[in-house]
């Protein structure tokens, strides 16, 4: 959905789900994923629809990924680091009504 | 707790800087907490990184994002103590805030406390705003200047206001098609905002530069189309058109990004936490809080600058913030009010100049009826995923504000704690029952503000044990 | 103005209380209006754990006990019939609920109540044993080192209280009762010839009983009926975590997952006035036992946290009660308004409606308080010849 205007001063490695991809120093993890080819970043736990990032500044809470083995970080508040582990998030696993 | 700090600032956007810069000349041991990792706020995001890295990325960007260098340099070299990477999620009336950073969460205690925490893009709920593929254009504006990225699929644009033009033109300089720009905007709010012509131009260059901007994307060609109704996102799995109403007709337009934009409102999560004083400000359609001349909320010590206390704008937050550090000073004993008033005069001669824009645009670019009053099947509480219809049904149930109304559907209580939601769900109870916004209110907001793990939440506890 | 309708019964006080009541009262087919505050009123149904609980409860007050667990008996049939009326769930589960001990001494001051327990009710007997930390982890894996034991008894359950309000209300007003919200009762008169005339939202009106239960508010209506209701506010502290994965089957004091999956965490008992805001050292308190208790809550996101007020009598048990100079307005004062929803429905209300209420509640009246007092202060032989 989107792409660099320019290879990255200081590239590094992040790894999404379990993929490797270049990422550059000051970039936000969201961003990352907004320039691989799914800008998904989770299915909701009320209906699994899926989001992606909406608003970029920390106020809808839609971005929220796994980070390095952290649920439900903020996604588009987190800079990437070297190796950073991150994930896509499946929708919770429902509380069993019965 | 005594005093760490005497004046603790919350937001390093233009606001927040300005007032840093001047109250640590003061000699007030000062602090400025800032969620982002670097200074600028939202509208000079990461400037030092594009001014020292990525110049290219200038010239795209333009004359007024350059305007952050030299901010971001004062405050840089200024003597306040500045904590990136910070988020703030409890302000009490006892002046103690609950801060989180990578190192965790702690209390910390200020003898004044100032508040410049900008603004949000304004909620713009329709029908597939949540699929993946619509964002807002500031989402996508800060994309380009944290990470130099530019939308690779076709861009639509809906809604309206001066970010959304900006934006727009900015892409076309970059060479990126724009599909459309859909403008919910409509003959009438030029006539309701004629009125504010004089006092707009005479604010400065707002007019031109808004000019400048609409020539610009005409030389780019890019088609506009007003009086935008009906708009929707469609897609499975993420978006692939639009669908929307214009001159009586249905119209479909393939797209891969959709960028919404509807203007922005004063960000009072925090004044309304601890809950300071706040009203409906009509033009702009959003709360407030409600402060002196001088950025005073009703709660001693507890003052807000810049775009927090209503939509003025970047120039204006900067004058804001400088007036704020003086009154702050003053109330620190380090100027009596004659000496404040003296200082302040030139930037409140400036501030009140930036403010007389805004009429103008508010009237120009107010939010569409569709925004306001969204139909049923519309999702209003993103998290919760709740429509406009459940919000009505409630409403009808006895639901006679927010509060009732988010006990009843859980609208507003997911993790963005009603920021995508509150306006939307306050208009809806006041147009249901034939209120003003006023009457209805607004949702309680409850801390932490921001994210905060039970785990830290605990470590405060061991650490006064 | 007077309110254009005939009402059999007004109930003073829309939350989970007043709208239980109400709801026993549609379904006997009784004319209602429950008139109710607006959005910020002090809303402890809006505040509450969600608890539909059974161990520990009425130590002292065989009555109460009593009452309690004759509430969780009702709960699955009063549940079940308010989801099949109004098509709402509320999420009422009975697993049996855990109260955690994490220290030997919380062990044993536990396992004291319940034995007081098991003796206070004699025959009747007393479903709640003792756990030790083997039988609790097979119950809750997620349990930390910390946990000592439990008490466990089968009775207890939770539910949304949300949406139990919510479907309350729905079932009052699609049978064609009043649900009014904004109508703070501005006057509670009784009339000489009997029946009551109430002034809300500036209308009249009037029917033959009303009912009090308008929580922290009932003091104020009990006076103008001649009544000293010795109600105060007590806060107590939440917090709520994001929805996450189910974790925890049991109910648990102090931890509930909900049907959401998001986990809330109590509770404080603060004496603090009518005061309903948070305050880090307790909050702090409340996470720490917690992550004390589960380990794995640690990484979990806070949502929200909340103060809000418990309206509790001297001794903490409810007030039920008729008006001795006003036949026909009753009186109904718990901090329980989740667990005592079954009763309040699906008995109370029948004893509003019949005109009456049980001897068996009749400990719980109002003027306990007097003898108490009296007991306290006056000898007692005066005490016997002053009644």
């Amino acid at each position: 959905m989107f792409k660099r205007r320019h290879e990255p001063n200081h590239a590094l490695t992040v790894y999404l789900d379990g993929d490797p991809i270049t990422a550059a120093a000051g970039d936000m993890v969201a961003a990352v994923l907004l320039a691989s080819p799914d800008p998904r970043c989770r299915a909701t736990p009320v209906s699994g629809s899926p989001r992606a990032p909406y608003c970029m500044m920390g106020v809808c809470f839609d971005c929220l990924m796994e980070i390095d083995g952290v649920l439900n970080r903020q996604a588009c508040l987190v800079p990437v680091a070297d190796g950073m582990r991150i994930r896509r998030q499946p929708r919770p696993e429902p509380m069993a009504l019965t | 707790m005594s005093p760490q700090y005497d004046l603790a600032i919350v937001g390093g956007g233009p606001a927040g800087m300005a007032a840093a810069v001047r109250a640590a000349a003061f000699g007030l041991h000062t602090v400025l907490f800032d969620e982002q990792p670097a200074p600028g706020g939202q509208i000079y995001r990461a400037i030092e990184a594009v001014a020292g890295g990525r110049p290219q990325d200038l010239p795209i960007l333009g004359p007024e994002y350059r305007r952050g260098i030299a901010l971001v340099e004062a405050f840089r070299k200024c003597d306040a103590t500045y904590c990136p990477g910070t988020s703030v999620w409890q302000l009490t009336r006892e002046l103690e805030l609950g801060i989180v950073d990578a190192g965790g969460a702690r209390m910390v205690h200020a003898r004044h406390v100032l508040l410049a925490t900008g603004a949000l893009e304004r909620p713009v709920p329709f029908p597939g705003w949540t699929l993946p593929g619509v964002m807002t254009a500031g989402a996508a504006q800060g994309l380009l200047k944290a990470s130099g990225m530019l939308p690779d699929v076709p861009v639509v644009f809906y809604g309206g206001g001066p970010l959304l033009y900006q934006f727009a033109w900015q892409l076309a300089q970059a060479g990126v098609p724009v599909a459309a720009i859909l403008d919910t905007g409509r003959r009438a709010n030029y006539v309701a905002a004629a009125p504010y012509l004089p006092a707009a131009l005479a604010a400065g260059d707002y007019v031109a530069k808004g000019l400048r901007l609409l020539n610009g994307i005409r030389r780019h060609r890019i088609p506009i189309m007003r009086g935008v109704s009906d708009f929707q996102a469609l897609g499975n799995d993420r978006v692939r058109e639009v669908a929307y109403r214009q001159g009586g007709t249905t119209h479909h337009m393939a797209a891969g990004l959709v960028l919404v934009h509807a203007g922005v409102v004063a960000n009072c999560q925090l004044t309304q936490s601890v809950p300071c004083r706040h009203e409906w400000y009509g033009p702009q359609r959003a709360w407030r809080p409600v402060t002196d001349p001088w950025g005073n909320t009703d709660l001693a010590g507890i003052q807000v600058a810049g775009d927090c206390g209503g939509i003025g704008g970047a120039d204006a937050a900067v004058h804001a913030g400088r007036i704020a550090a003086f009154e702050a000073a003053r109330r620190l004993g380090r100027l009596s009010g004659d000496q404040r008033d003296t200082l302040a005069h030139p930037d409140r001669l400036a501030w009140r100049r930036h403010l007389l824009a805004r009429p103008f645009l508010d009237a120009l670019y107010p939010p569409s009826p569709g925004t306001l009053a969204p139909d049923d099947a519309t999702l209003i509480c993103r998290c919760e995923e709740v429509t406009a219809g459940a919000i009505r049904a409630a409403v009808r149930l006895g639901g006679t504000g927010p509060n009732q109304v988010k006990s009843y559907t859980r609208a507003g209580m997911g993790p963005c704690q009603g920021r995508e939601c509150g306006l939307t769900v306050t208009e809806i109870i006041a147009a249901e029952r034939g209120l003003a916004p006023e009457a209805v209110g607004t949702y309680r907001i409850r801390p932490p503000i921001k994210p905060l793990t039970v785990g830290q939440m605990a470590g405060l506890d061991d650490a006064t044990r | 103005m007077t309110a254009g309708r005939d009402y059999d019964v007004l109930v003073l006080g829309g939350g989970l209380v007043g709208a239980a009541i109400a709801h026993g009262l549609t379904r006997r087919k009784l004319r209602v209006a429950v008139l109710d505050e607006g959005d910020l009123a002090f809303r402890a149904s809006r505040g509450n754990f969600g608890l539909v609980w059974v161990q520990g409860k009425g130590r002292g007050m065989p009555a109460y006990a009593d009452w309690a667990r004759l509430s969780a008996d009702l709960w699955p049939e009063f549940s079940a019939e308010l989801e099949a009326i109004t098509g709402q769930p509320v999420y009422y589960r009975k697993p049996g609920g855990l109260a955690l001990c994490l220290s030997e001494s919380e062990m044993e001051e536990r396992a004291t109540l319940i034995r007081g327990m098991h003796n206070q009710q004699g025959p009747k007997g007393y479903d709640c044993q003792m756990l030790d930390r083997k039988a609790v982890r097979e119950m809750l894996p997620q349990a930390g080192p910390a946990v000592v034991g439990a008490s466990y008894c089968p009775h207890d359950g939770h539910t949304s209280p949300l949406h139990l309000l919510r479907a309350l209300h729905t079932a009052i007003t699609q049978a064609g009762n009043d649900y009014l919200p904004e109508h703070r009762i501005e006057q509670l008169e009784g009339l000489a010839g009997g029946g009551f005339r109430v002034v809300a939202a500036g209308k009249t009106f009037a029917a033959p009983k009303v009912v009090l239960a308008a929580g922290l508010g009932n003091p104020g209506l009990g006076r103008q009926l001649g009544l000293n209701l010795p109600i105060r506010p007590q806060r107590g502290q939440i917090l709520v975590t994001e929805r996450l994965p189910a974790m925890f089957h049991y109910p648990i004091n102090g931890v509930r997952q909900t049907a959401e999956g998001s986990i809330m965490l109590g509770s404080s008992q603060e004496e603090v006035g009518f005061n309903n805001s948070t305050s880090v050292d307790v909050l702090s308190r409340i996470a720490s036992r917690a992550v004390r208790a589960f380990p794995v809550l640690a990484g979990a996101n806070l949502v929200r946290t909340w103060g809000a007020l418990r309206v509790l009598a001297p001794d903490e048990f409810p007030i039920y009660l008729e008006a001795p100079d006003y036949p026909g307005a009753f009186i109904a004062t718990c901090h329980s308004g989740v667990s005592l929803a079954g009763a309040h429905a699906l008995r109370y209300a029948s004893y509003v409606a019949e005109g009456r209420l049980p001897a068996e509640l009749a400990p719980l009246h109002v003027r306990r308080f007097d003898v108490q007092t009296a007991a306290r202060t006056e000898p007692r032989a005066h005490r016997i010849s002053g009644r």
